[in-house]
C-alpha cells in the first residue's frame, strides 16, 4: 500500500492540525500520540484538504517554493507514506 | 514561551497530557483495575463546573490530549458535557471505556459534542472468560455492540486488552477481533502490578514462554497488518530488563485528576506515604504543576539513588516506576526493581515464576467499592 501522485489524502476524523500556543509548534492530534511537525510537514498538511491530489500539492508548494514540482513530489509522498502507515492519514476513494 | 517557571528549573516543561479520572464507579470489576483500593463515592464527586474550570486551565498550562477516564467514564450524567467543554477549548478528547451499560446510550450525543477518539476495554475474545475476567454478565455482547456503532459514526477506535494469566492464549485472538471490529489500534497491554492487580498478582501472573510468545505474536502480527492496525504493546516488567518510564517521567509530561480533585502525578502515587498532594478546589493546575511537593518529590534525578543516579540511562526511564519500587523495594526512592540492574532484580522475576506457576491461579479479589481487602500488599513484601 503506497501513495501515487493521483492520491487524494485526508485527515481521518480523530487526527487533527493544531497550533500549539504554548510551545508556539505545529502538532498533530492523533489518537493516544502527538506528532511534532517541521515546517514542511506543516507546509505538506496545511494542502491536505481531501480534494488536492498528490500532484495538486506538490504543484502548490512548487510555486510556493518556486521549483520543480517532480523534485517535490516524491517527498511529499514519503512523509505522507509514512502518516498513512500510522494510520493517521487516509485516502479519498476514487469516484 | 509560556512554560511555567520553577523556583530549582528554569524553564519547567508542560504537561501534556492529563487524566481526567471522572468517576470510580464502574460496572465492571476487573481484578486488575488501576484505580486505587480505596475507592471514591459518587457524593465525594466534583461536579462539572468543577471540571470545566479544570479543563479550561488545562489546556492554558499546555495540554494537548485529555483523557476521559473513571472508573467507567459515561456513568456521569455530565459526560457529554464534559466532552463539549474539551471540544470547544481545542483539547484532544479520549473516552476510556468499558462500552457496557449506559454507554451506548451516550455515544451518539458524545460524537456530536466532538469527541476525538474511543478506547475500549476487552477482557477477552471468548465471552466466558471475558464476562469472569470483568466480573460482569452479558457484558460482552454490549461491547460487540457498542463497537460497531463507534466505527458506524466515523469515530476511531482503540481496543485495549490488559494481558494476564487468564487470557494470554487468545493475543492472536484478539488480534483478529481488532481487526474485525474495525479498530485502527490494539493496544496489548501486560499487566502492570500496582492497585488491584498488584493485591491479585498471583492470580494473574504469566508464564515467561507465554508472555515472549505474545511478544512473538504481536511482532508477527504488526507485519501482517501494516497499515491497516497498529499494535502497541505493554510488555511486563517483572520479566523486562529495564523498567519503564512512569507516566513518561514523574512530573514531566501527565498530570491525573481523581474523581474528588486531588491532583497525581500518576494513577497510583497515593500508594505512596508521606506524599503531600494539592486540590483543583485549592489551587489551579498550574500552581500544582509547578510547586505541589506531589509532583516535585520525584521529578528530574535530584532524588535518585545508585545504581540510578550514575546510569546513563536515567533519564530515559526517570528510575522506572516509583510505586513499584515502593511496593517491592520498601522505599519510593530505589531503583524499581523491574530494572536489571536492582539488587532486588533477581528475587523480583523468581517471585514472578513462582507465581506464574501455581497449579491453580488463586481466586480473583474482584474490585468493590468500600470493599478494600485488608492486606493492601500480598504476604512477605517487601518482594
Amino acid at each position: 500500500m503506497s501513495l501515487t501522485p493521483d492520491s487524494v489524502p485526508r485527515l481521518p476524523r480523530g487526527v487533527r492540525l493544531r497550533h500549539d500556543t504554548v510551545r508556539n509548534a505545529h502538532v498533530l492530534l492523533a489518537p493516544e500520540r502527538t506528532f511534532d511537525l517541521d515546517q514542511n510537514a506543516v507546509a505538506v498538511l496545511g494542502l491536505v484538504d481531501g480534494s488536492r491530489s498528490i500532484r495538486a500539492i506538490a504543484e502548490a508548494l512548487a510555486q510556493q517554493y518556486e521549483t520543480d514540482r517532480s523534485i517535490i513530489e516524491p517527498d511529499v509522498i514519503t512523509m505522507l507514506d509514512g502518516l498513512l502507515l500510522k494510520r493517521v492519514l487516509e485516502t479519498v476513494p476514487a469516484a | 514561551m509560556n512554560a511555567v517557571t520553577h523556583a530549582s528549573s528554569p524553564a519547567l516543561p508542560a504537561p501534556i497530557g492529563l487524566l481526567a479520572e471522572l468517576t470510580h464507579r464502574c460496572p465492571l470489576r476487573c481484578p486488575y483495575c488501576s484505580n486505587p483500593l480505596e475507592l471514591d463515592r459518587r457524593s465525594a464527586e466534583l461536579d462539572t463546573a468543577t471540571w470545566q474550570r479544570v479543563l479550561a486551565e488545562a489546556a492554558s498550562l499546555g495540554v494537548l490530549h485529555v483523557h476521559l477516564s473513571g472508573g467507567e467514564p459515561t456513568a456521569r450524567q455530565d459526560i457529554v458535557e464534559i466532552t463539549r467543554a474539551c471540544a470547544e477549548l481545542g483539547l484532544y478528547s479520549n473516552l476510556i471505556t468499558s462500552g457496557v451499560a449506559g454507554a451506548l446510550d451516550k455515544l451518539d450525543a458524545l460524537s456530536e459534542a466532538g469527541l476525538d477518539h474511543v478506547q475500549l476495554s476487552v477482557q477477552a475474545v471468548e465471552a466466558a472468560n471475558a464476562e469472569r475476567i470483568g466480573g460482569l454478565k452479558n457484558a460482552q455482547p454490549q461491547k460487540f455492540a457498542f463497537a460497531e456503532r463507534v466505527t458506524a459514526l466515523g469515530l476511531p477506535l482503540t481496543l485495549n486488552a490488559v494481558i494476564h494469566r487468564g487470557n494470554i492464549a487468545e493475543v492472536p485472538a484478539l488480534i483478529d477481533l481488532a481487526v474485525r471490529l474495525g479498530a485502527k489500534r490494539l493496544e496489548v497491554a501486560h499487566t502492570q502490578y500496582y492497585g488491584w492487580a498488584y493485591v491479585n498478582r498471583a492470580a494473574l501472573m504469566p508464564a515467561k514462554a507465554d508472555v515472549d510468545r505474545s511478544i512473538r505474536t504481536v511482532e508477527e502480527a504488526r507485519e501482517r497488518l501494516k497499515g491497516q492496525l497498529v499494535i502497541d504493546l505493554v510488555v511486563p516488567d517483572y520479566y523486562a530488563k529495564y523498567p519503564k518510564a512512569c507516566a513518561g517521567g514523574w512530573g514531566r509530561r501527565l498530570m491525573n485528576v481523581t474523581p474528588t480533585g486531588k491532583v497525581l502525578p500518576c494513577h497510583a502515587a497515593e500508594t505512596i506515604p508521606g506524599l503531600e498532594f494539592w486540590h483543583v478546589q485549592d489551587h489551579s493546575l498550574a500552581q500544582i504543576w509547578a510547586d505541589s511537593p506531589a509532583f516535585r518529590a520525584y521529578r528530574g534525578t535530584d532524588w535518585m539513588q545508585e545504581p540510578c543516579r550514575s546510569c546513563d540511562r536515567r533519564e530515559k526511564d526517570w528510575g522506572g516506576c516509583r510505586c513499584q519500587a515502593l511496593a517491592l523495594a520498601g522505599d519510593a526512592a530505589a531503583t524499581d526493581p523491574a530494572c536489571s540492574l536492582s539488587p532486588l532484580h533477581g528475587k523480583v522475576q523468581a517471585l514472578a515464576i513462582a507465581e506464574s506457576a501455581l497449579e491453580t491461579a488463586p481466586d480473583y479479589q474482584y474490585r468493590t467499592i468500600g470493599g478494600a481487602p485488608r492486606t493492601a500488599v500480598p504476604e512477605g513484601a517487601p518482594v
